[in-house]
């Protein structure tokens, strides 16, 4: 494959074929975890490790699987792979795993894990696979990360909280108090701020292509219709 | 009568623009406005003049960033009674910074983004006080006293100081100002077990039907809704079934134990019971539009609130009633429609 088809690929994961503002998969763990940065970073690292095995397994077993039995295959190697993930991570950050708790075996129901099997590893050899994996699971992180900071930052003030359960002690000075005595904005921590959030994620990248392509030059409505509403 | 018309505003009978709609629904709250004010002190005037400031630049910044034109959106009066029926909501003493997020979510989020008026699924103010209420509990529960029991006044100058800076004069405390609302006290004190007669015989914030000053208000709204009703800016539909089964569902409570479920009376005529019948719910936009399904919506929201005030988490559930048959709405309206003459069968 040619470096064009590889900066493609990144680009798609990344952006253009984002999983969390463009497939819109994933929802469950996004919306659950998102309310700080360091729980959105977790995940986001756990699901783009699994991505990344999952696609490079498949990809490699892909002539040897029939067709007509890939899918509970598929199945069973990306439940090998979250098991062995959520094992390691209740030894390693143990904290970390207690905080997100079902989410990290939920990662085998993330749509976008067997997605990206179907419809690319099981197409492609490991290394574009591998990159594709990559770059889409980037791609979902950072969406969680700025979704979590969107939240955090507007929930309770501050940014990076918790950081040393994953980092270790030291990270604690990354901790960032945005404001002081801050009464905290429930919403934005619960469920509904996940929801508005993600929309407006959604709507800014919108408008980012829509600014790219020039195309935001709308036509005021007329007055008598505006008035009739 | 039941299945003439359809939704408003339209052009025939005595119907008016929105804009004579609108002035006409906040005329009919002014007077109710003014008794709360009374009531409750500068508070309620300062936060209203403060919603209805940031209503309307809300309101203006979100038709510019659209490209809507501007004046006959922003003088349609739709915003300033969305900060109208919000301050209503509020505390009289809450801090600027809670009207202004109750009033900027409202519109903004729940109004705008949403299309504009006439395209919201759900009620705007509404949307802004349950935000509120979900993320300030503590600061929606400091509600100030009545007139009539509060020992201590507060004078324009230290209300306006309090609720733009949080501080009170040397000699009062918070405390001394609020108290619970009686749907809050009667709420918390029969969770300890005490009997209605009992809480009713020792909290001197209970009057007859209801809490004492709350009555006023709530019977001034009771008049302003019926005027609204007789100038037919309003259907009779919506808030005679709403209150109808509130007042159904809490005397069928109220009579196998009188007890542990306070009189139907109180129910209606305490909290935000009438508020909601006659100006909130029969909101044209969010409501359901068929008359019979008008008559279900209704009677959803009294039963809802009963529900939320018996059962739930907060002591008033009106709020939370219409937000949720605001989602049932197109539903009812899809299972209410009426039959167009010439289709379908009668009996169908």
């Amino acid at each position: 494959m040619s470096n064009q088809q590889y900066s493609d690929i990144t680009r798609s994961g990344l952006w253009s074929n984002n999983v969390a503002l463009v497939q819109i998969l994933g929802l469950c763990p996004l919306l659950a975890v998102t309310n700080t940065v360091t729980n959105g970073l977790g995940l986001g690292l756990a699901t783009t490790l699994v991505l990344v095995a999952s696609n490079l397994i498949v990809s490699l077993i892909r002539n040897v699987v029939r067709p007509e039995i890939r899918l509970p295959a598929f199945v069973m190697i990306i439940a090998s792979l979250v098991t062995a993930i959520e094992l390691a991570m209740n030894a390693w950050f143990h904290e970390l795993f207690i905080i997100l708790g079902i989410f990290i075996p939920l990662i085998v129901t993330n749509c976008a894990i067997l997605g990206r099997a179907e419809s690319f590893a099981v197409k492609n050899p490991p290394l574009p696979a591998v990159i594709d994996a990559l770059s889409m699971g980037i791609g979902f992180t950072i969406v969680l990360i700025v979704l979590g900071g969107m939240r955090e930052a507007i929930g309770s003030g501050t940014l990076f909280a918790n950081a040393h359960l994953m980092f270790g002690d030291w990270a604690s000075v990354l901790t960032i108090t945005l404001i002081e005595d801050y009464r905290g904005f429930l919403l934005a921590i619960l469920p509904p701020g996940a929801f508005i959030g993600l929309g407006l994620l959604i709507a800014l990248k919108n408008y980012f292509e829509a600014r790219g392509k020039k195309v935001v030059k709308r036509q005021p409505l007329p007055q008598a219709a505006a008035t009739q509403s | 009568m039941f299945k003439k018309t359809i939704s408003s505003p339209h052009i025939h009978s005595p119907s008016y623009s929105t804009q004579g709609m609108m002035f006409r629904v906040i005329l009919a709250l002014l007077p109710a406005v003014a008794v709360y004010a009374w009531l409750f002190g500068w508070g309620v005037i300062i936060n209203l003049l403060l919603a209805v400031g940031v209503a309307l630049s809300c309101e203006a910044a979100m038709l510019t960033v659209r490209d809507r034109p501007l004046l006959p959106t922003i003088t349609d009066g739709s915003a300033i009674l969305t900060a109208l029926l919000l301050v209503f909501a509020l505390p009289p003493l809450a801090p600027w910074w809670l009207t202004t997020i109750g009033v900027a979510f409202a519109i903004i989020v729940a109004k705008h983004l949403y299309g504009g008026l006439g395209f919201n699924p759900f009620n705007p103010a509404m949307i802004g006080y349950v935000v509120l209420l979900v993320s300030f509990p503590r600061e929606l529960t400091l509600w100030s006293l009545p007139a009539q029991l509060s020992e201590h006044t507060l004078d324009f100058g230290s209300t306006l100081n309090y609720i733009f800076s949080g501080t009170l004069p040397a000699h009062l405390g918070i405390d001394a100002l609020t108290s619970a609302t009686p749907l809050d006290m009667m709420k918390t004190q029969l969770g300890l077990g005490h009997t209605t007669s009992g809480i009713i015989a020792a909290h001197p914030v209970f009057g007859f039907m209801g809490g004492k000053g709350w009555i006023w208000i709530n019977l001034l709204l009771l008049a302003g809704g019926l005027w609204l009703i007789y100038r037919r800016i309003i259907n009779w539909h919506i808030p005679a079934t709403l209150l109808g089964s509130l007042f159904a569902i809490s005397l069928l409570f109220f009579l196998l134990d009188p007890q542990h479920a306070p009189s139907p009376l109180f129910h209606l005529f305490s909290g935000a019971a009438i508020l909601g019948a006659f100006f909130i719910a029969t909101d044209p936009v969010t409501a359901a539009t068929s008359n019979i399904g008008r008559l279900w919506y209704g009677a959803g929201i009294g039963i809802l609130i009963y529900v939320i005030r018996s059962w739930g988490g907060f002591p008033d559930g009106v709020a939370f009633a219409v937000l949720l048959m605001n989602m049932a709405a197109p539903t009812i309206d899809y299972y209410t429609k009426p039959r167009v003459f010439g289709h379908g069968d009668r009996d169908a």
